[in-house]
């Protein structure tokens, strides 16, 4: 329904004009959802959980990492639950034989792509990808490791990267662009070559974009972005604001 | 710009043409003219000259004449001979064999089958006429097809049209593309755009650069309908930056076109306006998938993302857009001409009318073909193909280039349509074929492409990026005699999780050269493996210590 203009903009906020609430099933558990909610965020607020590595609250999906796949009754393909929204009555399966051991693979995958040795990592027992094998259940690697190697540039005064550590999220590259507005980070490089880089591939340290907010740092889920003079497991990340990037996005971009 | 102002250019250019004895047509697209067919094109002008014949012959450039084996090739009108393999210093023998017997060392009837089986209907203007000369194009219908869209039919009529005509998508996944227009036609939005996919990327494969440029008008036209169909104003043609004669004939045909009319704003006195732009790829195997192809256009990393939503709900900077391959295009005007029941008239139940093929490989005639749907691979292969070079033994061919299986001699008289070759674990793809003989090594082969794809992924999501690699890595070993019995198990696992869980259809499809390669030829993966042999005798076995 139209409204006049004055009117019209109240009735296109999302609070006034409410959208269509449908319901679905979750490893057969019921569950009623926003028609523009994704499959994971009304599993996670139904205390169902998926694991993900490059989703974080308040930063665009990317359906990059793949572990998030759920399988959905009825179809053959697995959708990343991360950037799927639900139809009424779909039944999703987040903990299938074959969907546990797909992201066990591809986690096993993303070990054996760069230097993931965790003793000697300066975010060791504070690591997302290492949460990961726990709860995976990944307890060792069965493909070669590739072990590409990388330069570290630690050219910023207060921060480091180790591309050695990345696993390719885009998660700074995300955070930087989208809640600091600085786009520093950014990909270059295609395939397995790809690497996150600083401005034009410049030092991080001469980039004129990079505002040193950090938030870059406290979002990589690993040790590849690190503050400097931490030793091994010394860097914890300090997330505490994240709730409020979901704020700082604001309404339309969610 | 009135129909009738229409058929008098094309009748005027038609009885200007008619008006020399003979007309003399030299391949000018990319293949021949590598082979210097430029020069010979000046040489037959220079001889005309010298013998001052310039009202009684008639030197043409033309597109595609489809035997690129044979290039240059030179076409003689209206005696129907056509000369392959001509040098400059063969021009004055052509001169003076017209009107006589032909020049017996440049005939090329011995290649009568390869042009017999074939039907045309994209490429029923290549080699026919000039693509830089839209007046050409006209005089052979062209634009006609858009006049009667645009007068006589109505958006949903032209989108009725192509539906019945059972018209599938040619750029590879073979989607109805009735439904597809259907769907951007029914998405409300003001702002509407159309994209002809060009960004050809298969090894080996090469029709849509041959289409844009031997009858670059054809596909603008294809362009400008499925504009009116979905109620689009602007269209994008995305072609890689390596086809620079492909950018350069439809950067004039779009400038002539609009000159004339029948693109840009208003046409044929019309409310209807439809712009057209060329953008260049800048070399990405992973931009010919929809989502990338637009972040390309957009000026963002072609990276794709995943869908839904669709092209026809958020496409080119949110709005809807309509993306279709050059050929899918290309195949628009006939059916609005004659109608979609005639189309679907040719081929077999599911896919209608014709594919281009470009045939490349271990085959006699390597060249671009067109044949109905339903052709068998032993006719591609043996008659319009002439069969393997030094009659040597047929051991696979190739469909649907990276993305594409390998389909051994068991299949050859499968019918070439889209379902038969996904039964067989091979797809349609953009119409790339690459024949092998037994001289090569199918380990070696998917070796290669899964390289291909390997060098090629964007980057983006895990199984792709690194499942590929590791996949190479094995193969790689493989072929180098360090290969384990317990190989087989991994390649067939990785390729699993690389296919069912990758983001796009690169990932998707860049295991199936592995996958059927394995179906069809594990004894030669056991010879490398077992008895460190290489069957074919194209791999350097050199087993290390650690495989033992």
């Amino acid at each position: 329904m139209r409204y006049p203009a004055f009117l019209q903009r109240i009735a296109d906020r999302a609070d006034v004009q409410p959208v269509r609430i449908l319901t679905f099933s979750i490893n057969g558990q019921a569950v009623s959802a926003r028609e523009d909610e994704t499959i994971l965020s009304v599993a996670r607020e139904n205390g169902i959980s998926i694991p993900t590595l490059c989703h974080l609250d308040g930063l665009s999906e990317r359906g990059a990492c793949r572990l998030c796949i759920v399988e959905i009754k009825g179809s053959p393909k697995l959708s990343p639950s991360c950037v799927t929204l639900p139809r009424q009555d779909m039944e999703v399966i987040t903990n299938s034989d074959r969907v546990l051991d797909y992201r066990r693979k591809i986690l096993e995958l993303l070990f054996t792509e760069r230097n993931h040795i965790c003793s000697v990592c300066v975010s060791n027992g504070h690591c997302d990808l290492q949460a990961l094998t726990t709860e995976l259940g990944m307890t060792h690697v069965h493909y070669d490791y590739l072990h590409t190697r990388h330069a570290v540039d630690a050219s910023h005064e207060r921060f480091s990267v180790d591309h050695n550590r990345c696993v390719l999220c885009q998660r700074c590259i995300r955070v930087c662009e989208e809640i600091e507005g600085a786009h520093t980070w950014d990909v270059m490089g295609r395939g397995y070559l790809s690497k996150v880089i600083t401005d034009l591939n410049q030092p991080w340290g001469e980039s004129t974009s990079c505002t040193g907010c950090g938030k870059c740092v406290q979002v990589c889920p690993t040790g590849a972005l690190s503050e400097k003079g931490k030793s091994v497991a010394e860097m914890t990340k300090r997330r505490q604001f994240l709730p409020y990037l979901k704020l700082m996005r604001g309404d339309e971009s969610r | 710009m009135t129909i009738e102002e229409l058929q008098d250019i094309g009748k005027i250019e038609k009885e200007k043409q008619e008006g020399f004895k003979y007309r003399i047509h030299v391949c000018v697209a990319a293949g021949c003219l590598s082979s210097q067919s430029g020069l010979v094109k000046e040489a037959l002008e220079k001889e005309v000259a010298r013998r001052g014949l310039e009202s009684w012959a008639l030197v043409k450039g033309v597109g595609c004449l489809g035997l690129c084996t044979a290039g240059p090739m030179v076409a003689i009108e209206p005696d129907g001979l056509l000369y392959q393999g001509v040098s400059v210093s063969d021009a004055s023998d052509i001169l003076e064999a017209l009107g006589g017997p032909p020049v017996n060392r440049l005939d090329c009837s011995a290649h009568l089958p390869f042009f017999a089986r074939q039907k045309k209907i994209v490429l029923e203007n290549c080699g026919r006429i000039d693509p830089e000369s839209i007046e050409d194009y006209v005089a052979e219908g062209g634009y006609g097809g858009l006049y009667s869209a645009l007068r006589t039919m109505t958006p949903a009529g032209v989108i009725e049209q192509i539906t019945k005509s059972g018209l599938r998508g040619r750029g590879g996944a073979g989607f109805p593309t009735g439904l597809k227009w259907t769907a951007v036609s029914k998405t409300k939005s003001n702002v509407k755009f159309v994209i002809c996919n060009a960004d050809e990327g298969d090894p080996g494969a090469f029709m849509d650069r041959s289409v844009l440029e031997s009858d670059p008008h054809r596909v603008l036209e294809g362009m400008a309908i499925a504009g009116l169909a979905v109620g689009a104003n602007y269209g994008f043609v995305y072609v890689r930056a390596e086809y620079p004669l492909a950018v350069k004939r439809i950067r004039t045909a779009i400038a002539r076109a609009e000159r004339l009319g029948v693109l840009g704003r208003n046409i044929f006195n019309t409310t209807f306006s439809f712009d057209v732009t060329v953008r260049l790829g800048a070399g990405a195997f992973v931009c010919g998938e929809e989502t990338a192809l637009i972040a390309s256009i957009e000026g963002r990393r072609g990276s794709p993302r995943p869908r839904p939503p669709f092209p026809s709900e958020l496409g080119l900077w949110g709005y809807p857009t309509l993306i279709n391959n050059v050929e899918t295009f290309a195949n628009v005007p006939p059916i609005i001409r004659k109608g979609g029941a005639w189309f679907a008239s040719i081929g077999t139940e599911k896919s209608k009318g014709t594919k281009v093929f470009a045939l490349a490989g271990r085959v006699n005639n390597t060249g671009l073909i067109e044949a109905p749907m339903g052709t068998t691979l032993r006719e591609i292969v043996f008659d319009v193909g002439g069969g393997i070079i030094g009659d040597r033994k047929f051991k696979a061919i190739l469909t649907g280039g990276p993305s594409g299986g390998c389909i051994p001699d068991q299949f050859l008289d499968m019918s070439m349509d889209y379902e038969s070759l996904a039964q067989v674990g091979a797809i349609m793809g953009s119409g790339g074929l690459i024949v092998m003989d037994d001289s090569s090594c199918m380990v070696d082969v998917a070796k290669f492409f899964i390289e291909f794809c390997m060098s090629e992924s964007c980057g983006k999501c895990v199984p792709c990026r690194v499942g590929t690699v590791q996949i190479y890595n094995l193969l790689k070993r493989i072929t180098e005699g360090g290969g384990k019995p317990s190989d087989i198990q991994l390649l067939e696992e990785l390729c699993d999780l690389v296919k069912n869980t990758s983001l796009c259809g690169l990932g998707q499809t860049a295991p199936n050269p592995v996958l059927s390669t394995m179906r069809y030829f594990m004894d030669e993966y056991k010879a490398h493996i077992e008895d460190k042999v290489c069957p074919a005798g194209t791999c350097h076995m050199n087993p290390t210590e650690e495989s033992q």
